[in-house]
């Protein structure tokens, strides 16, 4: 059905196509052969100048009315407030510009359309005017700069400050996995030339190392609200960026290297959840959920709002599909979900442990 | 008229050579070592050819993300066994991802443009016989042939081309274990760009060598047209970078041939470790952005070189600010090298590097206005002939400023975290250098074509039409494309279904890709007309634009040597338009133009160069 619509649509483009030359051709007042621009055609086209300023500020408007809906939620980590407030400044600066030069390009356009026996104005320098359009971009970058790089710096400072939480993000094609540092809050070493997949030691931790033996090994990421969290990334393969969109965070995985990031979450998942901005994305998306339900497609589940780590560099064929789940909880919450989790030692040493006690039976 | 065509100077009488031989089918058209028909042959295989399959694959992939795992016949058809069923594959998609990539950008915009327009404006601009190696340049056209050959060959290899993403990323694109177009698909790409490379930086000797050396009596570098002092600079930052990323090309063929490790350390796949160790993927980041970013404006200079020329000319007025263009052209150009590790802010470099290029790229933002400034000037109060080729000039403008602005967001590292690699980077360079590159070489089409086909004109109602339904359909599919990223659409997804955040972007796919294809269906109308001009396009007069640059001086029929008699002499920079004497009369009674030929006259004087 969509494929037949489709051509209809092609079909049908391509017949206004034909019949805009046509136009074009029937609005020339004589029927003259030079391909050059007469003053009917200069006319037309810097009418149609004009009309393409309104249709860009058009779809502007248009694009700001239905998407920015769209656009992520409040920032929901320490770093994020300032993170949005620099994107919007910046583009309050962005629009102000695009506005005026679009209009002034295109008017001009429309306004100076040639016609035959006008005089130009011979004008090609001023040196005064091109000072102030080199001098304002000047300003305005450096505090854009200044700004930006001092933000910059700040997010990127990883430190030991305020007792953070170390959590090492591993990723391969095509999923990750989460490792926390456990109770002495120090990963223990780790080398993909370790990895045992026989022991499930799939992070190819150091059996040997003693800050090993307490770390835990995770598929779904949970995090404490308010604790400053040291993201410690490392891949087995190829390059994976672990990109967290609604805490503004981001960073590649390289295989060789352990890259790192710093957040501090500060909204838990179900604070989140009763976001006005989230709540109505929720609402939509289950409407469009349930539309596919009523008609028995695919993705039609009902859908709760998530906390998700998606990768975000290319990685291969199940690009599209390498994520990981993240909840932000209460304190106690965290400490009774991490209680839970089995340590290195309790999963894979024991493992270890009890295999080497049955081959010494 | 009077004075305009008799400027010719004797000494240069003795040069005029090579236009009696006799020349066979072969080396008339094929093996050819005049800069005209080398020209051409760039434009149909680099522009019409490449950028056909270019295109046609974007609309692929276009209809894939609009409508995510549907069957379509024509997938089917065009990808065989990639398309089950008529469902697209995931890793075809990729491909088409990256050959999209890496045609648009090298192919097409990098060879096509340069190669067709610094070949064919280059020798007629300054006044030249012809390139100063003739031979280099053919030899330059037929590599560039045979990489386009072994890049296409590439696309029928039992395990699929190249899917790394036109970056081509190591680790992912030197293990075949990782994908399958890592195998044979990526060795073969990496062969085709380093023949590429090797007729770039041919082409790119050649014009520079030509343009200091050729220059006719009286073109002095600052009486040059913008267009030569654009294509001039592009082919020097090519000579700087291209060699860079042909040593990245060889060790990465180094690494997955002869197992050095220069780009790979530490990696376990499908159950085993591999030997690697100490390489980095960040290095090759560097030497790849090394060329990567300077590439960028290989591609977007020479079309706004073009524009220069061709608006100053439509509206009847001398570009604003001549020198303070060629300044901003110097300018871009040296920071465009100084600048790539903007690609790599979250690429696990130091984040003081970050810093650092943060500024600089922040910085190649004011020569930019510089030049969008004077470009709007430029039609202040000027007569306005819209011609295609000064539509797309305008619309170039206006893409160059939209695309242009949202740059400011991405090369700021901080805002950079959350867009990087969303399809806000996608909408933010399509606009600005992709949509920008092919609209100033449309413009040199439509401006050009009467010297590409001895006098003929292409229609200039099609021409039209290309033009708005193209420009509507650019921003139809560019816009919203903004959004999607801003929501946090990460690039190169197969689809978006696995996310349910992102369910309802799914209307403002089908919104682009709809666009997407109304825009390829214009290009159709350009190359009907443009292969029907070639054929049955009236000739018109031998200065049609009534433009001043030294090309329009030459006759319509093409000879070797371009000019019949003698090189023309040149007396005055390239813009004088409309320029008017203390009682407010043209120049020249009755003709709004001076061409470059003409002596200055009495009590004139030389302004503002």
């Amino acid at each position: 059905m969509t494929t037949v619509l489709i051509l209809a649509v092609l079909v049908l483009v391509a017949i206004a196509i034909w019949q805009m030359t046509k136009i074009f051709e029937l609005s020339q007042l004589k029927a003259e052969t030079s391909q050059i621009a007469n003053d009917s055609d200069n006319k037309t086209n810097g009418y149609l100048l004009f009309a393409f300023l309104i249709f860009i500020y058009g779809i502007t408007i248009f694009s700001f009315w239905k998407y920015s809906k769209f656009l992520l939620p409040e920032a929901a980590s320490g770093h994020g407030e300032d993170y949005d407030y620099l994107m919007l400044i910046s583009f309050v600066i962005i629009f102000i510009v695009q506005t005026l030069t679009q209009a002034l390009l295109h008017y001009f356009g429309y306004k100076y359309r040639g016609e035959e026996g006008k005089k130009a104005l011979f004008y090609a320098d001023n040196d005064r005017l091109e000072f102030i359009w080199t001098i304002i971009p000047v300003i305005v970058l450096a505090g854009l700069i200044l700004w930006g790089l001092y933000t910059w710096t700040t997010i990127m400072d990883v430190n030991d400050e305020d007792d953070p939480i170390v959590v090492e993000l591993y990723a391969q094609q095509f999923n990750w996995t989460a490792r926390y540092a456990g109770e002495d809050n120090v990963l223990g070493d780790a080398n993909v030339r370790m990895i045992d997949i026989n022991k499930a030691n799939i992070l190819g931790l150091d059996e040997s190392d003693s800050y090993a033996a307490d770390d835990i090994v995770v598929k779904e990421l949970h995090l404490p609200v308010g604790r400053k969290v040291n993201f410690k990334m490392r891949s087995q393969d190829v390059l994976h960026s672990a990109y967290m969109p609604h805490f503004r965070a981001q960073m590649n995985c390289v295989p060789g290297m352990i890259t790192e990031f710093s957040f501090t979450p500060i909204y838990t998942t179900s604070e989140m959840r009763q976001n006005a901005d989230v709540r109505d994305k929720v609402k939509r998306t289950n409407e469009i959920r349930a539309e596919r339900a009523a008609n028995g497609e695919e993705n039609s589940d009902p859908w709760q709002f998530d906390y998700i780590l998606l990768c975000n560099k290319i990685c291969g064929k199940s690009h599209y599909n390498m994520q990981m789940k993240i909840i932000v909880e209460t304190q106690e919450e965290y400490d009774s979900w991490l209680a839970e989790q089995g340590t290195f030692a309790e999963t894979v040493l024991k493992q270890d442990s009890s295999e080497t006690a049955m081959n010494m039976q | 008229m009077s004075v305009t065509a008799h400027a010719h100077v004797d000494d240069h009488a003795h040069d005029d050579h090579g236009h009696h031989h006799k020349e066979t089918f072969v080396t008339k058209y094929i093996f050819s070592q005049d800069h005209k028909m080398i020209a051409k042959q760039y434009f149909i295989t680099g522009v019409l050819i490449m950028g056909f399959l270019g295109i046609a694959m974007s609309l692929l992939f276009r209809m894939q993300l609009a409508w995510p795992g549907e069957s379509f016949a024509i997938f089917e058809a065009v990808l065989g066994k990639w398309a089950p069923e008529g469902v697209m594959d995931a890793d075809i998609y990729l491909a088409l991802v990256t050959i999209h990539g890496t045609l648009m950008v090298f192919f097409v915009l990098t060879q096509g443009l340069s190669g067709t327009f610094s070949n064919l404006l280059i020798p007629l601009q300054i006044g030249a016989r012809d390139m100063a190696s003739g031979f280099m340049n053919m030899l330059s056209f037929w590599m560039f042939f045979v990489s386009c050959v072994v890049m296409v060959a590439s696309l029928f290899i039992e395990a699929g081309p190249a899917a790394a993403g036109w970056t081509i990323y190591p680790p992912l694109s030197a293990l075949p274990m990782a994908q399958p177009g890592s195998g044979l698909g990526m060795t073969l790409w990496l062969v085709s760009m380093a023949i590429f490379i090797a007729s770039s930086l041919l082409g790119s000797l050649n014009y520079v060598v030509t343009v200091i050396n050729l220059r006719t009596k009286g073109m002095s570098m600052t009486r040059l047209p913008l267009t030569i002092w654009a294509f001039f600079v592009t082919a020097i930052i090519g000579i700087i970078s291209f060699p860079v990323l042909l040593s990245a090309a060889l060790l990465l063929i180094m690494d997955r041939s002869f197992g050095t490790s220069f780009f790979l350390s530490d990696i376990f796949i499908q159950g085993e470790v591999l030997h690697y160790q100490g390489g980095s993927p960040v290095l090759f980041e560097h030497l790849f952005w090394f060329l990567g970013h300077p590439e960028v404006y290989i591609v977007l200079l020479p079309a706004l070189g073009i524009t220069s020329e061709i608006m100053s000319t439509n509206a009847r007025k001398p570009i604003f600010g001549y020198r303070a263009m060629i300044a901003s052209i110097l300018a871009i150009a040296f920071l465009s090298t100084i600048v790539w590790g903007h690609h790599m802010f979250i690429s696990g470099m130091n984040p003081f590097l970050g810093s650092v290029f943060t500024f600089t790229t922040l910085l190649i933002a004011i020569p930019s206005a510089v030049k969008a400034f004077n470009y709007i000037t430029t039609l202040w109060k000027g007569n306005l002939q819209l011609n295609p080729a000064m539509l797309f000039s305008i619309g170039l403008v206006s893409t160059f400023i939209t695309g242009g602005l949202t740059g400011i967001i991405l090369g700021d590292s901080t805002l950079d975290i959350n867009v990087h690699d969303t399809y806000f980077v996608v909408a933010h360079f399509h606009l600005v250098m992709g949509i920008s590159a092919l609209y100033g070489m449309f413009a040199g089409v439509y401006h050009w074509f009467p010297k590409m086909f001895e006098g003929k004109m292409m229609n200039k109602n099609l021409g039209y039409v290309h033009f708005w339904v193209t420009a509507i359909c650019a921003y139809g599919v560019f816009f919203p494309m903004h959004f999607v990223g801003m929501a946090g659409v990460p690039r190169r997804y197969y689809q978006n279904t696995a996310f349910p955040m992102f369910d309802e972007l799914t209307d403002v796919q089908v919104l682009m890709t709809v666009f997407a294809l109304i825009a390829g269906l214009a290009q159709l109308v350009f190359v009907y007309n443009f292969i029907s001009s070639v054929f049955y396009g009236k000739v018109g007069p031998q200065n049609p634009w009534k433009s001043n640059t030294l090309e329009w001086t030459t006759g319509t029929k093409h000879i070797h040597g371009n000019w019949e008699g003698a090189i023309p002499e040149v007396h005055r920079w390239a813009y004088d338009y409309s320029k008017v004497d203390e009682n407010g009369e043209y120049i020249i009674p009755g003709q709004d133009f001076v061409p470059q030929t003409v002596p200055l006259q009495k009590d004139e004087e030389e302004l503002q160069h």
